[in-house]
């Protein structure tokens, strides 16, 4: 996933593998998390006599449905909370400290053929914008004060690409889910793993016939839940940051506005304090400042939410120069 | 019998080809329409806050009645236009004139002062760029569309139900081609 084609169709074809990869990964991971309540407290056991345990995975059917569900609520309602967390306030019609803003925003929307999303302004004073909603006709654009007064007026249009370019990717919505389906999992890997702890595995029978193997694989697969969906999660991230620069320079025509904007934005120090840690992701530029992003290599790339802003820059500057 | 039913299948298989590919193309020739009426938008929107701003700068810019008129008749002749390259001539034309008159303004320290023509300066300008994306964008959908009746096998298909290309909306007019000349010397 590191290989960065240029091609922009070959880009979208590469993130739709991925994206159904880490889906198939998110059910893999909520059927082995069932699976395992099955096997070690209900006594279910697969080609088994149907009349041991309740004869179907009951829990795995009802991990499954939890995590379903937790991704369709936040399908529905994710974006309203997350502007509501940040204390974005929209943009009214007429507010001519925002005419441009507003402006741009209108354009990048003919250019993309994208309904104009919502607009939100976060009194913050670190330069920083995310997109949210559940689809390009339901989208909300948010940035902070901070981006605003720092950027001239194509540098504000090639960040404004870059998130509309996010939500006509449909990124917005996997990332909104996946981040709804990251929650789910610690919660049942913590019901799991209280289980265990107290109940002990009641249906000896079955774990003996299972084999230990199975058990260690489960316990395994509880104790490194956290880490392992968030891995899953901040791939998915990584890969679309790269994807809506490419799509964003598209729409502007312009590579070199959104290179200096990221120039600017990394180069304002303070951490964007009115963004939370779990909406990160969703971010132009990581709101925490964390160290981990301005580095390449194994362990930084499996955790850093985006990626090295320094190679997002020479990307788009060879972008430009390739127009030229 | 085994060969009827092979030959049944594809035909079956023929049949829902051919409407698929129907489909998408009436679904590309609304979307060129689509993208047609917001290069529109924006040209109406543009002919409208024309003659506001030449009214604005007016009192500023005495020596400038020329590049005043220019615009205002490069205006009233976009208004007429008919027709996807008789438009793009024109509007071309109404570009290279306005490009011509905020090159100049930059020279009035008041004009750029007054809050008024700073925000019609603005909203013009956003609109240049609306108008300069809408076409970006109908040119690629037109040529998604053009294409897709040409290559083969859906040539077929748009041979049958005559579907017709599109016209690119393309700036062939010399003066928007040329760089603005913008002439610094003073002359009073």
């Amino acid at each position: 996933m590191t290989s960065l084609p240029r091609n922009i169709h070959e880009q979208q074809a590469a993130n739709r593998l991925d994206t159904v990869l880490v889906m198939t990964a998110f059910v893999l991971f909520f059927a082995v998390l069932g699976l395992g309540f099955d096997t070690f407290f209900l006594g279910f056991q697969f080609g088994g006599p149907p009349h041991r345990g309740l004869g179907f995975p009951a829990a795995t059917l009802i991990a499954l449905a939890y995590g379903g569900f937790r991704a369709w609520s936040s399908y529905q309602s994710g974006a309203q909370s997350v502007l509501h967390s940040t204390g974005a306030r929209p943009v009214g019609e007429a507010n001519p400290e925002f005419q441009q803003l507003a402006n741009v925003v209108d354009e990048m929307s003919i250019a993309s053929g994208v309904p104009r999303p919502a607009l939100y302004v976060i009194p913050d004073q670190d330069p920083n914008a995310f997109a949210t909603g559940k689809d390009p006709a339901n989208a909300s654009i948010a940035v902070t004060q901070g981006l605003v007064e720092r950027l001239n007026r194509e540098e504000l249009q090639g960040v404004i690409a870059h998130e509309m370019s996010h939500i006509r990717n449909y990124d917005i919505r996997l990332m909104t889910v996946v981040a709804a389906l990251m929650g789910a999992i610690l919660l049942l890997a913590e019901f799991g793993l209280r289980s265990f702890r107290f109940g002990g595995a009641r249906s000896k029978g079955s774990s003996r016939s299972t084999g230990p193997i199975f058990l260690v694989f489960w316990l395994l697969a509880l104790l490194l839940a956290p880490l392992l969906s968030q891995i899953l999660a901040l791939a998915v991230s990584r890969q679309r940051e790269y994807l809506a620069d490419a799509s964003g320079a598209e729409l502007t025509r312009n590579p070199n506005a959104l290179a200096n904007a990221l120039a600017k934005i990394d180069a304002a120090e303070e951490p964007t304090r009115s963004i939370k840690k779990g909406s990160a992701h969703l971010c132009i530029g990581d709101p925490l400042g964390r160290k981990a992003n301005e580095h390449e290599g194994f362990f930084a790339n499996l955790f850093a939410t985006h990626p090295p802003i320094e190679k997002r820059i020479t990307l788009l500057r060879a972008m430009a120069y390739e127009h030229t | 019998m085994s060969f009827f039913v092979l030959f049944l299948i594809a035909v079956v298989i023929l049949v829902v080809w051919a409407v698929a590919k129907y489909n998408s193309l009436v679904t590309l020739r609304n979307q060129v329409l689509n993208g047609w009426k917001q290069i529109d938008i924006q040209l109406k929107r543009r002919h409208d806050l024309i003659p506001n701003l030449v009214n604005a700068v007016k009192g500023y810019m005495e020596y400038e009645q020329e590049t005043l008129q220019k615009v205002i008749a490069a205006r009233n002749a976009a208004v007429t236009a008919t027709g996807v390259a008789d438009a793009a001539q024109k509007e071309g034309a109404l570009t290279a004139a306005l490009s011509k008159l905020f090159a100049l303004a930059e020279s009035y320290p008041n004009l750029k002062a007054n809050e008024n023509v700073r925000q019609l300066q603005e909203e013009l300008s956003s609109t240049e760029n609306k108008v300069s994306f809408a076409r970006q964008f109908y040119n690629d959908i037109a040529t998604k569309f053009n294409i897709a009746q040409q290559v083969f096998p859906g040539n077929i298909i748009a041979g049958i139900f005559r579907f017709q290309r599109s016209e690119l909306f393309e700036v062939t007019e010399a003066e928007e081609r040329a760089v603005p000349q913008v002439d610094l010397s003073l002359k009073k």
